[in-house]
């Protein structure tokens, strides 16, 4: 991230980030794993299966980004465009 | 004319144009004192009519109250005081002076009794809305220009649609309206340009974020905010609102993605975020619609607290690309944090505002059985975390060291960022007096388990796809083409193709015309001019030479003849 990490700020040395990424990662799983623990209370069918969140929005954040980046491709201009 | 309380719009709007007139000091004193009066008397405005006035043969009921009027002027209110107090040290005193007319002429809107009164509000708020996008200086005049353009149209629209109203049904009042006739389809059309409906709404993200740094803050609260208020007054239920506010919830969030300019991401979030109270609007429930209205309240304000963020940034470095911002968390905590906690809110963070309000428009789809519905707003949910949630605070605040080192904004931004902050929370954790002020009583308890944790997954997941994806969302130095490229190129290109065409073509007529026009005038000369065959003058020899011919030939014929 940072190429004078030492003397930085601490958020931006490699070891912060990868304690970050490593307690991310543990959150992640526990809130898939909480689905063990309560009820859901689904309103259809997909909606109660397991770390329906997690899948769901993870395969709808990927999708949006590479709808966007599709449309990027067609639509994308240098922001100049108009000013010509 | 019967009153029973001072029309609470008139406190904003006349202090708007008396402001620019007051000594400098007074000034600080006005902008913070005049919304906190406008709250009290907000308040004072009991249920049904209290104030009506003759005017060109109708009786207007300028003020009529109800919990759903209350609650949005209530929150009106607070933004008028939040984002006056953060603009104190904004030297364009025009600025000022339209915002508080803005702020007066949405309360207008939500008090209004009449579509005549409705209206003129209405128009009062484009007019004022113009003059804050206007007052950042010359850059933005064009984009005004654009904006004062389409809110024009809206308002033709919406005469249009009254007029039709009154000449059928010969009543002005408001209240639910089945979508039947033509001239109801014209209102909803302007209520849904002010709301930012697509395909009418790239006036959005063109002109908002030309405006000052603290110009957008006010321009995000109350026109498209307004717009909910009367679709839920006017529309609710109407099931063409689910389909348009949830094609406005993904086209927010593909553009916000795309998108560069930090207040320009904000500005696609605004039409996302309209997106789901227009699409509880449609679902129509108690639930449904009290979630519109309570997410609208709680987006004024998170929305606000994120463009504060942005607009201090861009007051502290002059800057507002991401390509040219990054690290700023060193230099900016308290931004940061309020930024944070901004993006927190607007993705639905439990503890926070947007928690409370959102889930309510998604439960109301999953109880009505809108199974495609509820997929595709959880899905938005996850997007909005991925636009605004992450992607405005990590590439503004984070990202790359961009080497600037701007120092937090002086004490009154600071302090409008802190109370926004403070609401976002405090909303989140206490909800109970937000859903007390709603239209409808609410028995809807934000806080179980499995929302809580169906949630978390939702968000911290689509966390998890922007960070592995982050070469893919890479900021570049382009804007994306919208359906604003209709009227600002192909439009243009049209006019000038015509103009062109028009001018060959009159060159074309004219000179042949010019050619027809000679032709006839030599020819007229050359038989009838002074050397013509049939005006010259004939010498006298001719004609006694022609005559000698003539009795020759006469002779002639009489010998032959004999």
């Amino acid at each position: 991230m940072n190429d004078h990490s030492d003397h930085d700020h601490w958020l931006t040395r490699a070891s912060t980030i990868r304690r970050l990424w490593i307690g991310s990662i543990v959150v992640l799983a526990a809130t898939v794993l909480m689905d063990l623990a309560i009820d859901h209370h689904p309103h259809f069918g997909l909606d109660g299966t397991f770390g329906f969140g997690a899948w769901f929005g993870f395969a709808a954040c990927v999708a949006m980004i590479v709808f966007a980046k599709a449309l990027g491709a067609i639509l994308k201009r240098p922001d100049t465009y108009y000013d010509s | 004319m019967t009153a029973s309380v001072l029309p609470p719009a008139i406190v904003l709007i006349l202090g708007g144009l008396v402001l620019p007139m007051l000594p400098v000091r007074l000034r600080g004193f006005a902008i913070l004192a005049l919304p906190l009066a406008t709250l009290l008397l907000v308040w004072q405005v009991p249920d049904g009519v209290a104030l009506r006035a003759p005017f060109l043969g109708y009786e207007l009921t300028l003020v009529k109250g109800d919990a759903l009027s209350r609650l949005f002027a209530t929150v009106f209110a607070i933004m008028a005081f939040a984002g006056g107090l953060f603009a104190l040290n904004q030297n364009r005193v025009v600025e000022l002076a339209a915002a508080l007319c803005y702020a007066g002429s949405a309360i207008g809107v939500v008090f209004a009794g009449d579509l005549i009164s409705l209206f003129i509000f209405w128009e009062l708020m484009a007019i004022a809305s113009t003059l804050v996008v206007w007052s950042a200086g010359p850059s933005a005049r064009g984009a005004g220009l654009r904006y004062a353009a389409i809110h024009l149209l809206g308002g033709v629209l919406l005469m249009a649609g009254i007029a039709g109203e009154v000449a059928s049904t010969g009543s002005l009042a408001i209240g639910k309206l089945e979508l039947d006739s033509l001239s109801r389809g014209l209102i909803l059309a302007g209520f849904l340009i002010n709301a930012g409906a697509w395909p009418i709404s790239s006036w959005l993200p063109d002109a908002y974020p030309e405006s000052s740094w603290s110009g957008m803050v006010f321009l995000s609260a109350f026109t498209t905010k307004a717009a909910v208020y009367v679709l839920l007054r006017c529309f609710p239920g109407t099931e063409l609102l689910i389909y348009v506010g949830l094609f406005m919830v993904f086209y927010g969030i593909v553009y916000a993605i795309l998108e560069n300019d930090m207040r320009r991401i904000l500005a696609y979030s605004i039409v996302n975020q309209v997106g789901f109270m227009v699409t509880g609007i449609g679902i129509g429930t108690e639930l449904a619609l009290n979630g519109a209205a309570a997410h609208a309240f709680t987006h004024i304000i998170y929305k606000a607290l994120l463009l504060m963020s942005a607009g201090s940034v861009l007051y502290m470095t002059g800057k507002r690309k991401c390509t040219e911002l990054g690290g700023l968390f060193r230099t900016m905590p308290l931004t940061t944090i309020c930024g944070i906690v901004g993006a927190l809110s607007i993705s639905s963070f439990p503890l926070t505002s947007g928690f409370v309000s959102k889930s309510m428009i998604s439960d109301a789809a999953g109880i009505q059985r809108l199974e495609m519905v509820w997929y595709l707003l959880a899905a938005a949910s996850a997007g909005v975390f991925l636009h605004a949630g992450i992607k405005f605070p990590w590439f503004v605040f984070f990202q790359k060291d961009s080497g600037l080192r701007p120092a937090d904004p002086p004490w009154n931004m600071r302090a409008a960022m802190v109370l926004c902050a403070a609401l976002c929370i405090g909303i989140g954790v206490l909800p109970g007096p937000l859903y007390a002020i709603l239209p409808y009583p609410v028995a809807y308890v934000p806080y179980t388990a499995g929302h809580v944790v169906f949630y978390l997954q939702l968000l911290l997941f689509s966390g998890l796809a922007f960070f592995l994806m982050l070469g893919w969302l890479k900021r570049t130095m382009t804007i994306t083409l919208d359906v604003d490229w209709l009227y600002r190129r192909l439009g243009l290109a049209l006019a000038r193709n015509l103009n062109q065409t028009a001018e060959t073509a009159w060159i074309g007529v004219t000179n042949s015309a010019g050619r027809f026009a000679r032709g006839v005038s030599s020819g007229v000369r050359r038989y009838h001019g002074t050397d013509g065959v049939l005006a010259r003058a004939w010498p006298t020899g001719a004609m006694a030479f022609w005559m000698t011919i003539m009795l020759a030939a006469y002779l002639i014929l009489s010998y032959l003849r004999s």
